[in-house]
């Protein structure tokens, strides 16, 4: 939910380069049947269209306000209000960092610092190779481990920054 | 079947299997006993079973909170007392497996408790460790025990008896009963549960939405993440009740997608309800009938208030409102609705089953039952317990938690998450009630505990949760949207060593105008950890703003890293733990040597020196 134009703008643009197949429109118009042409069923279709390219192309979104009968700023306005949902394509592996209190308390900026350094990037970033995505969550609940991370879906608990290279290198294939 | 049918065949099914004559085995596999662990010794107790041809039976229960000592197995042989192990590895299994069910010889190194008739010499009764003892388990009581994905073992514990209870009276005296038992809405404000149901059967129209409120934006709270991955029926037992007092029969639980595993369980707790016939038209032959959907959040803090909850369900962006008109009155679609958390639900089959003089029992004279903590931060025993309202700040934190790990001395404990505040030492004999904390300047909120000790900076507490609520600030009035702007850039200004004299009357100031300028909730909470770190931890700023001191060594800004040449024998450690090679071995015995210039101040060094060699000042 951070109100950042410029930076939206700039995502907004990257998706146009994405080349949409027929076999995306395809997969979209499955996802689409699924569900009632009624505004409550926005944020689910949102949620599998974003569950089925990893983010939200702008074409998409399109075909959903079509689909819907609202206005493409209504579909984005909702979009880009819950953290949930990506403007941008996104890597293989998706490292998410928690960032709630008892993490904070734990150490996790650490945590962080040392990912961002070992990929070169910053949260909301991918790396060059479409290797990984880093992004922060304000919580998973499992916060008797802080700190926490989740690779994919795969939750790491007590964190050190020491561990942090070999749990990536575990990831790697 | 008849729902007596139901329950005679799961009682059955209990008996069998608990005086039958197989080995049982319990694995804890909630999102904390996975993350640390549990999937593989599921796993490696499989393998070693097959193996040794033993044959058990296998329960993946929910957690019984003791989070701390994940992951945790419990092993019955049959006719014997059993034994819950804690920190069980893959590795560790076989020897186990070996010593208890071949043996029959409990393995002592890694025994938490006993449970069933007669005791073992040595290990404690499970429920009388530290951590146990104190608690009272009403929402919690299934938790750790049941298998959550099969509603035979919820219905064998009594379960969906308080709905029975309830069909046998009218909505109006499930109401009464509700209101005498003095629950209150354990999702923060603590307003009246009987009252609210009320106020909504009341309310005109015959449409009627019952909502459960599962989007647990408290960060560091688990308590409806642990309840919904062990015992759901509960919590949906509830909501039939809650929807049959009110007279709706649409319902929907409001869940964050950061919980994928409390939704897997829901979602087969509702098919199975279906096909009980506890869901849908004339359930158990009342006459009333219900529905419930599942409608997952998508990543905003503010949707856990209810107003933009229910935003978010028709659709839209997750805007809250101002209240009047109330849920009651015009909700969801316009419709009376009516708005409970997950553990304020959990409560009601229990109310109904065992009356409200029980319940009322618990507690004190305007805090009535217990309530849930998720313990977490700097505590020795992190986990999930219950406790009745009015046990005080110390008995939670150090008989039950175990105190702060490491000989540090503990500085604060923060209640209520960004909507609270945090309270120092001097008011650890605090009951915890919803006026002791409302008085002590946060609020009792969700149920989130994170305890803090001396390495935690409260100014830059008071900065994280301004970060937090001003990133979450949905935006749409202005106190909230640029007061929390104002304070942070304050409190970013101080932590990192640029205070004003001034700074500090300024945030007093602008955390009164939010507080009172602001539409929502969010807003007019969200000075609070400023307002409670300035009152209880002045001192602090002060030191930040005119000495650019922390004495928490947290600030980066404010701090640097030396080495204590006494102490450093030049193990080099440190050197390979130091992630911006700041660190310069000089051989053996010769103490090691940090360039200020390269050093981010990440305490890596810190952290991994056994001889307390490095200083930060
Ligand atoms: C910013 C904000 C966030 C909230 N988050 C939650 C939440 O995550 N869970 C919850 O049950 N209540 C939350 N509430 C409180 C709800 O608005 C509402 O009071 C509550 O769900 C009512 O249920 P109860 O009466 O059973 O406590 C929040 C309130 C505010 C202002
Ligand atoms: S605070 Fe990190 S998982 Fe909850």
């Amino acid at each position: 939910m951070d109100y950042n134009p410029i930076i939206s703008c700039r995502n907004a643009i990257q998706l146009t380069l994405v080349p949409v197949t027929n076999k995306s429109r395809e997969q979209l118009g499955k996802i689409l049947s699924s569900y009632g042409a009624d505004m409550g069923s926005l944020l689910p279709i949102l949620e599998a269209v974003q569950r089925r390219f990893g983010y939200l192309p702008e074409e998409a979104m399109e075909e959903v306000a079509r689909f819907l009968g609202i206005a493409n700023s209504t579909v984005y306005s909702v979009a880009t209000f819950y953290s949930h949902f990506r403007l941008a394509p996104i890597g293989k592996r998706i490292i998410r960092v928690c960032r709630g209190t008892a993490c904070h308390v734990r150490g996790v900026a650490g945590i962080l610092d040392e990912l961002e350094k070992r990929l070169s990037i910053r949260p909301r970033e991918t790396t060059a190779d479409g290797e990984y995505t880093l992004e922060t969550i304000a919580c998973f609940g499992s916060c008797a481990l802080a700190p926490v991370m989740v690779i994919n879906d795969r939750v790491y608990g007590r964190l050190t920054t020491g561990k942090i290279g070999q749990i990536l290198e575990g990831h790697r294939d | 079947m008849t729902f007596a049918e139901i329950y005679r065949k799961a009682k059955a099914e209990r008996e069998a299997l608990e005086s039958g004559g197989r080995i049982r085995i319990l694995v804890g596999t909630a999102s904390c006993g996975r993350a640390a662990g549990a999937d593989a010794v599921l796993k490696a107790i499989s393998s070693e079973l097959e193996r040794q041809s033993i044959e058990a039976t296998i329960t993946r229960v929910g957690c019984i909170g003791l989070c701390y000592a994940e992951p945790l197995v419990a092993i019955t042989n049959p006719g014997r007392p059993g034994a819950f192990y804690g920190g069980v590895t893959p590795e560790i299994v076989p020897e186990l497996i070996e010593s208890h069910i071949v043996n029959d010889k409990p393995y002592a190194d890694l025994a938490l408790g006993t449970t069933g008739s007669g005791g073992i010499t040595g290990i404690p009764r499970l429920f009388d460790m530290p951590m146990l003892k104190p608690q009272v388990r009403i929402a919690l009581r299934n938790c750790g025990l049941i298998d959550p994905e099969d509603i035979n073992h919820y219905i064998a514990g009594d379960g969906y008896g308080g709905l029975a209870k309830a069909f046998s009276m009218t909505p109006e005296e499930v109401i009464a009963k509700i209101k005498r038992s003095g629950l209150r809405g354990r999702g923060g404000a603590g307003f009246p549960t009987g009252l609210k149901w009320e106020l909504c059967r009341k309310a005109l129209g015959k449409t009627k939405y019952l909502i459960c409120n599962a989007d647990e934006g408290d960060p560091g709270a688990f308590m409806d993440r642990l309840l919904l991955e062990s015992d759901p029926h509960t919590v949906l037992e509830g909501m039939l009740i809650g929807a049959y007092a009110i007279g709706a029969n649409e319902g929907y639980i409001y869940i964050r997608i950061e919980y994928p595993l409390a939704i897997e369980r829901l979602e087969l707790a509702l098919e199975q309800m279906t096909e009980y016939g506890l869901l849908g038209e004339d359930i158990l032959g009342s006459g009333f009938s219900f529905d419930i959907k599942i409608k997952r959040g998508a990543g905003a803090f503010v949707c856990g208030e209810e107003t933009a909850l229910m935003a978010s369900i028709e659709g839209k962006r997750g805007l809250p409102r101002p209240r009047p008109p109330f849920p009651a009155q015009a909700g969801l679609w316009g419709r009376p609705t009516n708005i409970n958390n997950v553990e304020t639900l959990a409560n009601v089959p229990p109310i109904l089953q065992r009356g409200a003089g029980w319940f009322a029992g618990y507690g004190t004279e305007k805090s009535k039952g217990t309530k849930t903590f998720a313990l977490a931060g700097k505590i020795e025993r992190t986990g999930l317990v219950e406790v009745p309202m009015g046990t005080t700040l110390q008995e939670i934190i150090y008989d039950i938690g175990g105190g702060i790990p490491g000989g540090k001395r503990f500085r604060a404990v923060q209640t209520g998450g960004p909507s609270g505040g945090c309270l120092p030492a001097s008011l650890l004999d605090l009951p915890v009630d919803y006026e002791s904390l409302t008085q002590a300047g946060s609020i009792m909120g969700s149920g989130g505990m994170v305890v803090m000790d001396e390495d935690t900076c409260m100014v830059d507490i008071a900065r994280y949760f301004l970060s937090f609520t001003r990133s979450e600030s949905c935006g749409k009035c202005v106190p909230c949207r640029l007061g929390t702007k104002q304070m942070l850039d304050i409190l970013e200004d101080i932590t990192g060593g640029k205070g004003k004299p001034g700074d500090v009357e300024l945030l007093s100031d602008l955390a009164r105008s939010i507080k009172v300028g602001s539409l929502c909730g969010l807003g007019q909470t969200a000075p609070n950890p400023v307002l409670t770190t300035l009152r209880y931890f002045r001192d602090e700023y002060e030191e930040h703003i005119s000495e650019h001191r922390c004495r928490a060594a947290a600030c980066k800004e404010l701090i640097t890293y030396s080495i204590i040449d006494e102490k450093c024998p030049g193990c080099g450690l440190c050197v390979r733990e130091c992630p911006v090679d700041a660190i310069t071995f000089k051989g053996k015995k010769k103490p090691v040597i940090i360039d200020e210039t390269k050093c981010t101040r990440c305490g890596a060094c810190y952290d991994i020196c056994r001889l307390d060699a490095v200083k930060i000042e």
